[in-house]
């Protein structure tokens, strides 16, 4: 097939929807946190990365498949529910700067951490390693975990809408994205939404870490490092403040990084990250306040 | 009785500055390297102080310039006749001219500075989260461009060769040389208009300050420091790629935050402290005899010590250890 001036062949454009897809996943991840918190999660990727270990871990243990996925919820679920008492709670008055920095902080924490206690060599993921291989359909080889990751990511965004829309809790959610102050007015206790944001933020990231490790089995402690910087480019490339926003930002950036880096010969691809970044300022530029968001900039009236 | 009082804002941090320097005069060799480092290190913090500090926006991106800085300066300053062996692709017009050290260094200043301008021009029309991925993106796009652009560097490799003048004399002139501007340009009236736009932003914009232009100001200014603590560094120790990339942007940071991101005392403060625990640190990785005992800590412990300071900051004092003034002499006289 031919995309203007990239040959692109069905199993870059499959790896490129996959990545998309998990991208996807990262950014309702870091969108659900940020609607109710209002803070930008840099600590996400090592969410990720703690699943990883989890998985790692448990193959190492030989632990059988399920169990490991087990593990991993357990490990990132208990991981963002500490994040969130130590970190986000005593900071939730603080100026969305502060908490910049300070989850860019615990980001960095927890890769020490991981440094530290891991090794910077790395661990392998193998338990899943045979949905790396491909499947032929009509002469096409794909790899298995490229169709997972984008029905697992479809289920997951379907059930996910489903939550906000038809539930208690989800309305309130929504409530609380909008107008947390008005929202707790109303009655919207806000701990219990804030808890339940973490935790789906959570599962997202033990799913991501478990696609992830599928790909690239070798955990090290800069696991999902870059790809977090990635997605948030993506996330504020779609539009923060809405779920569907930046549900989509994340999953362009992800299929472009991943059409781009399958196309484009080596030594184009290896500035992949220079194009993508100025992709992205060039967008900032034009649309600050997000691609598929409606609008314009709401300056502050006096 | 109040110019007195300005001007110990400017004393009191290049005091420390020479403490720090006189203190390194007294250590070993070996340890001498510590103190040298974390001067560079102020200088680094006080560039980023000074668009920080005084216009409230994030920036992710200084890194950038202290990375072309270093650049500038190691690919101007490796002798002509090594140049080949480090960086065989280097550009004609690169390979056959070599500066000395000052020349070397007012070139890295300059290539921080257009490099902002350039990237400011655009960036500054952004705020809030928007502009802190956009400076995120620029720090990428730098790293990448360096790390495989063979024809301005040496790409993957390390900078050797380049001569090693920054001792503590070098990197003291270079921190005073840094502090004097930022003093300057925060008392100058474009650092008063940027400040006020941090408090007030529409109130600012009311009385006819244009928030553009002042946060360019001041984005300009602090990549000409970032660019000359970059080629400070360069001429301190090998560095590549690596070395100027997340590691240093965060560390930078968390000096700045800690010491109290509003005020120079603060930036001063804050870098000196954290190197010092860095260093000790650093140290006690190798082993270190400390109270009788011996204190051997495992490698990757300094990086886990400065993260947990850091949130611990955040957490109790978020407008760090200064609590964001400047060198509280007036309030001692009130008192």
């Amino acid at each position: 097939m031919i995309l203007g001036v990239l040959t692109v062949d069905w199993q870059t454009l499959a790896d490129a929807l996959a990545l998309g897809a998990v991208y996807a996943l990262m950014a309702v991840g870091i969108g659900l946190v940020f609607g109710v918190l209002r803070l930008v999660n840099f600590a996400y990727g090592q969410l990720v990365m703690a699943g990883a270990y989890a998985l790692a871990f448990a193959s190492q243990w030989n632990w059988p498949g399920w169990a490991g996925i087990l593990l991993c919820f357990a490990v990132v679920l208990a991981l963002s529910v500490v994040m969130d008492r130590l970190v986000f709670r005593p900071l939730r008055t603080q100026s969305p700067a502060v908490m910049l920095v300070a989850t860019f902080a615990v980001a960095f924490l927890l890769q020490s951490i991981a440094l530290l206690w891991f090794g910077p060599l790395g661990k392998i993921a193998s338990s899943l390693a045979p949905l790396n291989r491909p499947v032929v359909i009509s002469g096409v080889d794909i790899r298995k975990i490229a169709i997972v990751a984008v029905v697992v990511a479809v289920v997951c965004l379907v059930a996910l809408q489903s939550l906000l829309t038809r539930t208690t809790v989800g309305l309130q959610m929504r409530a609380a994205a909008m107008d947390f102050r008005t929202a707790r007015m109303l009655g919207v206790r806000a701990n219990r939404v804030i808890g339940g944001a973490v935790l789906i933020s959570g599962a997202l990231a033990a799913v991501v870490a478990i696609m992830l490790t599928v790909q690239t089995p070798l955990v090290t402690p800069d696991f999902a490092l870059r790809d977090t910087i990635v997605v948030l480019a993506g996330v504020v490339l779609g539009g923060l403040n809405k779920p569907v926003p930046a549900t989509l930002g994340g999953f362009a950036i992800g299929f472009a990084s991943g059409l781009l880096g399958g196309a484009l010969p080596t030594t184009q691809s290896q500035y992949l990250p220079t194009i993508l970044f100025a992709a992205v300022i060039l967008v900032l530029l034009v649309r600050p306040n997000g691609l598929f968001t409606r609008g314009h900039e709401s300056l502050e009236r006096v | 009785m109040r110019r007195p009082a300005q001007l110990v804002q400017l004393a009191a941090p290049c005091a420390l500055v020479v403490a720090a320097a006189l203190l390194g005069t007294l250590v070993s060799a070996s340890s001498e390297g510590y103190f040298v480092d974390s001067l560079v290190k102020v200088s680094i913090v006080v560039a980023l102080y000074v668009f920080i500090g005084n216009s409230g926006v994030l920036s992710f991106g200084h890194v950038s310039f202290v990375a072309l800085g270093a650049w500038t300066a190691g690919v101007l300053s490796v002798p002509a006749g090594e140049k080949p062996a480090i960086m065989p692709n280097l550009a004609h017009f690169l390979r056959g001219t070599t500066v000395g050290n000052v020349p070397s260094l007012l070139l890295a200043a300059l290539a921080g500075g257009v490099l902002a301008l350039v990237v400011g021009l655009a960036l500054m029309r952004l705020s809030g989260l928007a502009a802190g991925i956009a400076t995120f993106g620029v720090l990428e796009i730098t790293h990448n461009v360096l790390r495989y652009y063979e024809k301005i560097g040496p790409g993957l490799n390390t900078f050797s060769s380049v001569p090693e003048t920054t001792g503590l004399g070098q990197a003291s002139i270079g921190a005073l040389v840094a502090i004097g501007v930022a003093f300057a340009y925060q008392r100058s009236r474009f650092g008063r208009m940027l400040r006020a736009t941090r408090e007030d932003a529409p109130a600012a914009s009311a009385v006819g300050i244009s928030v553009y232009r002042q946060r360019l100001g001041a984005f300009v200014v602090s990549g000409v420091l970032a660019g000359l603590a970059g080629g400070l560094y360069v001429h301190l120790l090998p560095m590549n790629t690596e070395s100027l990339y997340l590691d240093l942007t965060f560390i930078t940071l968390a000096m700045l935050v800690v010491g109290g991101a509003s005020s120079l005392w603060g930036a001063v403060v804050g870098a000196l402290a954290v190197s010092a625990l860095d260093s000790f640190l650093a140290q006690a990785e190798n082993g270190v005899k400390l109270f009788g005992g011996t204190l051997d800590l495992p490698a990757g412990t300094r990086l886990v010590v400065v993260g947990v300071l850091m949130a611990l900051v955040l957490i109790l004092r978020p407008s760090g250890l200064t609590g964001g003034r400047e060198f509280p002499l007036l309030r001692w006289r009130r008192v």
